[in-house]
């Protein structure tokens, strides 16, 4: 009945969520069971490449949400995937111990090197995982919800909010650089060892966090597109494209627009509590502006106002740059700015537009 | 009829906007359904309303007339809570005042407006469009599991037929004729069952046939809701109205019959002159 729902009439999502669960089983297969010396065979370096891009699919889902949908364009989305990523990485930081290169039972290395006393109030707690988790979602949410309630019930919106959010993961990126914010400052949080007793460099701990990934983009999509199909979507829709109107029948457009902002955050969150083992550091780069408004374009190449036009996107501007990065890393940033000038001239509806547009010069 | 109790400026109970409970519309029974009282507001210095009073009757279709600039939109923007105005006080019924309450509660409340430009939602259908006026509960919650009931579903069915357009439910708002899009939007109004439907310039863009139909829903509305239409088409003023109010540089020139009214020298010289 509900699968029905969320998935009749909606054949490209299909079709994706078809293809992330092929590579879901392809790519553990190919790393764990291939011989290495088989051309199948797919290196731990792939697969925490894919388990990356995963992430950032989902952090492309969390802003077409709020950008496709309810025609609120943040800048700063950047600022939950690292406040998420931030969470997951005190937490793997705390479990290195004694390993460290001090060491010392409870403090972590830079706090050592600072000479710390002891632990600061806002790391504890943070051995727990299930407690990291929970403030990956709960700290991201909750600045999404402060900021959101000043700028909605004032009314900010369109480009004026799109600055203030840049304002905001600008400001938090200036923080977290120094040193007595006591999260790492420049150097953030790296040299993990272990994540639930397992190493984070073992080859099964890769595919676990690639297959995790895997699962909560596609938790992420079905979420999305609950509520995209429901009465509430319609609602975001009206609200993106006639605001007043929707006051004028009824509708608190201010709090919509915040549960959908706090949703979206939450789903940052969790991008950035995923990322974060992956890659295996995080540090204030992640709160930079330029990164922020790269994930808008993701959404943008991929297909604004269509959920899995943004996973295609994420993929495909990703996987873009992996490559321009390797062959030709001087011109990735013009490159990147090209497309942004392509995509705004020729695909208005994104890479996924060009299918649509397609099909209905068929009908 | 005695203004003493409404001439509260502040009202002890409704200085902390946190404390406030929701509206109780159910003192809006008879007689004067809408009341403006000595409303001014001014933009940037110019005068958009000045001192106007007018009280509209429960169940009454009025017409209000201006040439551009008198303050008809700023009027509506200050009866529906988008505009707070600088002095003066707005009472639906007997003893809500308007000016304390916000846009979304003022339309659950029971005053619809239409729009002067047609404002339909142009991405979805007119079904759903309908749908979303519903005049139901409007919380985030409820609407993330909501379902339309047998109901809701034949409420739906007769404001669709009620505007004709019951064979294209399916069609894309934004497909629509731009008549079209100003009958979907009074079919929305319509869905709030609201008490006062605001109509902004409802036949602009309309073709003949279209605009005699137009007037014939808005009086058979009368009655039942009380109707405010601001029109610059005379003929269909003429054509619905019984009462009506001119307008002039933010306050009433003069009200009555259309007859009386195109009598009136004052009128004539500054509105109905300058169309001849």
């Amino acid at each position: 009945m509900l699968t029905r729902r969320l998935l009749t009439s909606d054949w490209g999502g299909t079709f994706v969520l078809g293809l992330l669960v092929a590579m879901l089983i392809a790519v553990p297969i190919a790393n764990l069971m291939v011989p290495p010396d088989s051309p199948y065979y797919l290196s731990s370096y792939w697969v925490a490449l894919l388990g990356k891009f995963l992430t950032f699919a989902l952090l492309a889902l969390a802003i077409d949400l709020i950008w496709g949908y309810a025609g609120i364009l943040s800048l700063g989305h950047g600022a939950f995937f690292g406040l998420g990523g931030y969470a997951m990485g005190m937490y793997l930081t705390r479990q290195i111990g004694e390993q460290g290169v001090y060491g010392h039972p409870v403090l972590p290395d830079f706090m050592v090197f600072l000479s710390y006393e002891e632990l600061p109030w806002f790391w504890l707690g943070f051995d727990m995982f299930w407690f990291a988790l929970l403030m990956a979602m709960l700290v991201p949410g909750l600045l999404a919800l402060v900021f959101g309630w000043l700028a909605f019930r004032s009314r900010v919106s369109g480009v004026y909010f799109a600055i203030i959010t840049q304002a905001l993961v600008f400001a938090l990126m200036l923080a977290f650089f120094r040193n007595e914010m006591g999260f790492g400052g420049n150097n953030g949080l790296t040299d993990f060892k272990e994540i639930l007793g397992f190493s984070v460099q073992a080859r099964e701990t890769r595919v676990a966090l690639f297959l995790a990934s895997g699962i909560a983009v596609i938790l992420g999509y079905l979420a999305c597109r609950y509520i995209v199909t429901s009465r509430f979507g319609r609602v975001l829709i009206a609200v993106r494209d006639a605001e007043d109107r929707t006051r004028f029948s009824g509708y608190r457009v201010d709090h919509y627009k915040l549960w959908v902002f706090v949703f979206s955050a939450v789903l940052a969150g969790i991008a950035g509590a995923l990322y974060v083992p992956q890659v295996g550091i995080i540090n204030p780069g992640e709160f930079s502006p330029i990164r922020s408004i790269e994930a808008v374009l993701w959404v943008a190449v991929g297909g604004r106002g269509s959920l899995f036009g943004a996973i295609v996107g994420a993929f495909a501007v990703n996987g873009a740059k992996t490559w321009f990065t390797v062959a030709y890393p001087m011109f990735w940033l013009f490159a990147l700015g090209a497309l942004f000038v392509l995509v705004t001239l020729f695909l208005p509806r994104g890479l996924v537009g060009l299918f649509r547009r397609r099909r209905e010069g068929e009908s | 009829m005695s203004l003493a109790p409404y001439r509260q400026p502040i009202r002890r109970d409704r200085v902390f906007r946190l404390l406030q409970s929701e509206p109780d519309f159910s003192g809006t029974s008879h007689g004067v359904i809408l009341y403006i009282d000595d409303v001014s507001v001014s933009f940037d210095g110019f005068k958009a309303l000045d001192h106007l009073s007018l009280a509209v009757d429960e169940g009454e279709l009025r017409c209000i007339i201006g040439p551009n600039g008198a303050g008809k939109t700023t009027m509506m923007d200050v009866i529906t809570g988008k505009t707070r105005p600088d002095s003066g006080r707005v009472y639906f019924g007997r003893d809500i005042d308007l000016l304390d309450l916000d846009e979304y509660q003022i339309a659950r409340g029971g005053i619809g407006r239409k729009f002067q430009k047609p404002t339909v939602f142009e991405a979805l259908t007119v079904l759903e469009n309908i749908e979303l006026s519903l005049a139901s509960s409007k919380g985030t919650w409820k609407t993330l599991f909501a379902k339309v009931d047998p109901a809701q579903a034949r409420r739906i069915d007769e404001v669709l037929v009620t505007i004709g357009m019951q064979d294209q439910r399916r069609t894309a708002a934004g497909a629509l004729s731009h008549g079209q899009k100003q009958w979907l939007e009074i079919g929305m109004l319509l869905m709030q069952n609201p008490r006062v439907l605001l109509v902004d310039e409802p036949v602009a863009g309309m073709t003949g046939n279209e605009t005699e139909r137009t007037a014939e829903l808005l009086t058979s509305l009368a009655g039942d809701h009380t109707v405010i239409v601001v029109e610059h088409d005379m003929a269909f003023v003429r054509s619905i109205a019984r009462r009506v109010t001119v307008l002039h540089q933010g306050s009433v020139l003069a009200e009555g019959s259309m007859n009386q009214i195109q009598a009136d020298p004052g009128v004539v010289e500054v509105y109905l002159g300058e169309e001849e």
